[in-house]
């Protein structure tokens, strides 16, 4: 270790020269990112539901137009806060805040896809689309009134089907979400039992049942446990194959689920005469109208501080609106109906102002 | 020699040049030391001060509520407290019988060319992700059990007096027994690696002195061995039991998430992590949100306790060792 000294020397000429070097590449790769950056990202937070949809939409528009979305899937509950806070350019909700809070937080709400809650069933007896059921029965199962399968509530619906004698075994979500704000706003609306016994919500206090995690947790207990019943969205249904019901609706006739059927529920809705576009669209007028069916929504603030930012994302949701339709139904969600766009964008037009008040789109 | 003379000042006595890199090295490793520390004090800090609201609104009877309602915005930690209890029970029971099995074995009764590839194989089973092995849980333990396994014990356990109350119910396949089961699986290699470890450090002469007056194995190892390390084998232990309290992936595929309290351990349950994991990206609302950190604030205290417990548990042990001889 004689030469300690001289090669400590070495070592120290070296490591600046690294360090020059290292700070040289950052300083490139920072400004690199800086400039992406610059290329106007839009972002955006919320509904786990419809981002499969809005991440196809972003990777379509990019290649078109050269600006990227960048949207986090962290749930309605998350969506709210990052665009209450102004984290985000908009928030995604599929549970509709109420006029009331909608004003309170200075925001607009639009609907950007239509979905729809099936219940699917697990009895080996039974084909897809073969039985049926309604508002009330859907409850009392809920509620654990209705055990069986052969119960006579259920057979009455079902005349000459066999139903075995088995357990009901019921499955619910176990996370926070809109598709069970909209099943339990629907049991809400059928049965003043459920209402009392236990309300509507993203999270409910479920009296039965197991929790599975998301649309697939729900579709992969239900697909494992016999006699099970539960609920999942439309996409679920085709991609698994699952054996889904019939449900009557308020009109009085059994439907099956179906695009169509989503369409009809949307079209017989009144967005016109709802404050706020607070609509939910679960017990739609209609003779052809699925009657568990909701809309998800995006959230943005009445005065927008980042004018451009603004622009831009109306922008991105007029080209998913006008052109963005067959990939929507490509992945089994339903477009809104010509009619309901030209409202939304009416009222874009109204009510997204900048801080000086001109308006931005 | 010469290495030992690197120091030695070339020009007139001074001091040492190294002493202030000795000063150096120890105020850095104090100041690790002491982050850790710091860390830990502030997440606890930070734990009670987001669950004020929760802590204000239902104090100390959040322990022992059941219900878990987040439209009325009513909640009780009772079942996830007694669900990460029971699945944690449950892989102790199953998992320190079997790693000592396995430690005993690979160290006592295998042949030397087992050794090596079995120690690998325990080792690589703790390096699976958990969410493997909850998707593994649920697609292909849950509907064994469902099918054989629940229906099975159900009729042969199920009818006994008083314990049989815990084998009863519909075969889900899926439920507090299942996520027990995959969480045992999961604590048996940290378990066995640490006591392979340490029963492999036991001196060859105590254990040959035992021989030589007579021991049978079992003897030897339930008389020498394990007093000989029992602090390593209760670091081992309670190393597993606290990757069993934390686990989430694993168990929120497996346990059923319902909110519900049940004697049958064919029931579905709800654990702490798991009701985090499932409920916290979506809680909307002050109350709800700081439930849930309440929640957390109770796993971490349940941790605390179970560490305390060990160390006395460890103290006591070695006090009486003392008394023996």
């Amino acid at each position: 270790m004689q030469g300690g000294r001289h090669e400590t020397a070495t070592i120290r000429k070296y490591a600046a020269a690294m360090l020059r070097r290292l700070i040289g590449a950052a300083g490139v790769a920072a400004g690199l990112i800086g400039a992406q950056a610059l290329a106007a990202d839009i972002t955006g937070a919320g509904a786990t539901f419809p981002y499969p949809i809005y991440a196809k939409w972003a990777d379509a528009y990019k290649k078109s137009t050269g600006i990227g979305l960048n949207y986090q899937s962290i749930g309605s509950g998350g969506g709210i806060k990052q665009i209450t806070a102004k984290t985000v350019d908009f928030g995604a909700s599929d549970m509709p805040l109420k006029p009331e809070e909608l004003d309170k937080s200075g925001m607009i709400q639009f609907p950007t896809v239509i979905g729809g809650n099936v219940p699917v069933v697990n009895l080996k007896e039974i084909a897809p689309g073969q039985l049926r059921l309604s508002g009330p029965l859907l409850a009392e199962i809920y509620l654990g009134k209705i055990r069986k399968w052969n119960d006579p509530a259920i057979a009455a619906l079902n005349p000459g089907v066999g139903l075995p004698a088995s357990d009901i075994n019921v499955v619910h979500r176990s996370d926070g979400s809109g598709t069970t704000f909209i099943w339990t706003n629907y049991l809400s609306k059928m049965s003043p039992e459920w209402k009392s016994a236990v309300g509507e919500g993203a999270s409910v206090n479920w009296p039965v049942g197991v929790g599975g995690k998301g649309n697939e947790g729900v579709a992969s207990y239900v697909q494992r446990i016999q006699g099970s019943i539960g609920y999942v969205e439309y996409a679920y249904v085709l991609q698994n194959k699952m054996t889904y019901a019939q449900v009557k609706n308020r009109e009085g006739s059994f439907v099956a689920p179906s695009a169509k059927a989503f369409q009809a529920a949307a079209a017989g809705a009144d967005w016109k005469a709802a404050p706020g576009m607070y609509l939910i669209l679960t017990d739609a007028p209609g003779k052809d109208a699925w009657p568990i069916a909701g809309a998800t929504f995006i959230l943005m603030h009445k005065t927008q501080e980042k004018p451009e930012s603004a622009r831009q994302v109306l922008k991105f949701f007029n080209w998913a609106y006008t052109q963005g339709d067959r990939l929507a139904e490509e992945l089994d969600y339903v477009p809104m109906p010509d009619p309901v766009v030209r409202l939304i964008q009416t009222n874009w037009k109204a009510q997204l102002k900048d801080s000086s008040g001109n308006p931005v789109y | 020699m010469s290495a030992l003379m690197t120091d030695a000042p070339r020009g007139p006595v001074r001091m040492r040049p190294a002493r202030w890199k000795d000063v150096a090295f120890e105020q850095l490793t104090r100041l690790f030391a002491l982050l850790v520390l710091g860390i830990l004090a502030a997440i606890l800090v930070a734990l009670v001060l987001e669950s004020r609201p929760s802590l204000d609104k239902f104090g100390l009877a959040f322990l022992w509520h059941a219900e878990w309602d987040p439209v009325q915005e009513r909640f009780g930690a009772l079942v996830p407290i007694y669900g990460t209890v029971v699945t944690s029970l449950i892989a102790m029971l199953i998992g320190i019988p079997v790693s000592f099995g396995i430690a005993l074995f690979l160290t006592e009764l295998s042949p030397a060319w087992l050794k090596r590839p079995l120690g690998t194989a325990i080792e690589l089973l703790a390096a699976i992700p958990s969410i493997i092995y909850g998707m593994w849980g649920l697609f292909v333990l849950a509907p064994l059990f469902q099918a054989h396994v629940q229906p099975a014990l159900i009729e042969s356990l199920g009818a006994l007096p008083f314990a049989g109350a815990l084998f009863q119910g519909p075969p889900l396949g899926i439920g507090m027994l299942t996520a027990g089961l995959i969480l045992s699986i999961m604590v048996i290699p940290f378990i066995a690696a640490v006591m392979r470890d340490v029963f492999d450090l036991v001196p060859a002469l105590l254990k040959e002195s035992a021989y030589g007056l007579g021991a049978t194995t079992w003897e030897v190892v339930w008389k020498v061995v394990l007093p000989y390390t029992k602090v390593g084998v209760i670091g081992g232990v309670m190393l597993g039991l606290g990757r069993a309290l934390g686990e989430t992936m694993a168990v929120t595929f497996v346990i059923g998430n319902a909110h519900q309290l049940s004697k049958s351990l064919m029931a579905p349950g709800n654990s702490i992590a798991s009701a985090l994991a499932n409920e916290f990206t979506e809680a909307v609302g002050d109350v709800y949100f700081s439930a849930l950190i309440e929640l957390g604030l109770i796993l971490f205290l349940i941790t605390t306790v179970v560490l305390a417990l060990a160390k006395l548990l460890l103290l006591r042990l070695a006090l009486r060792e003392g008394a023996l001889t």
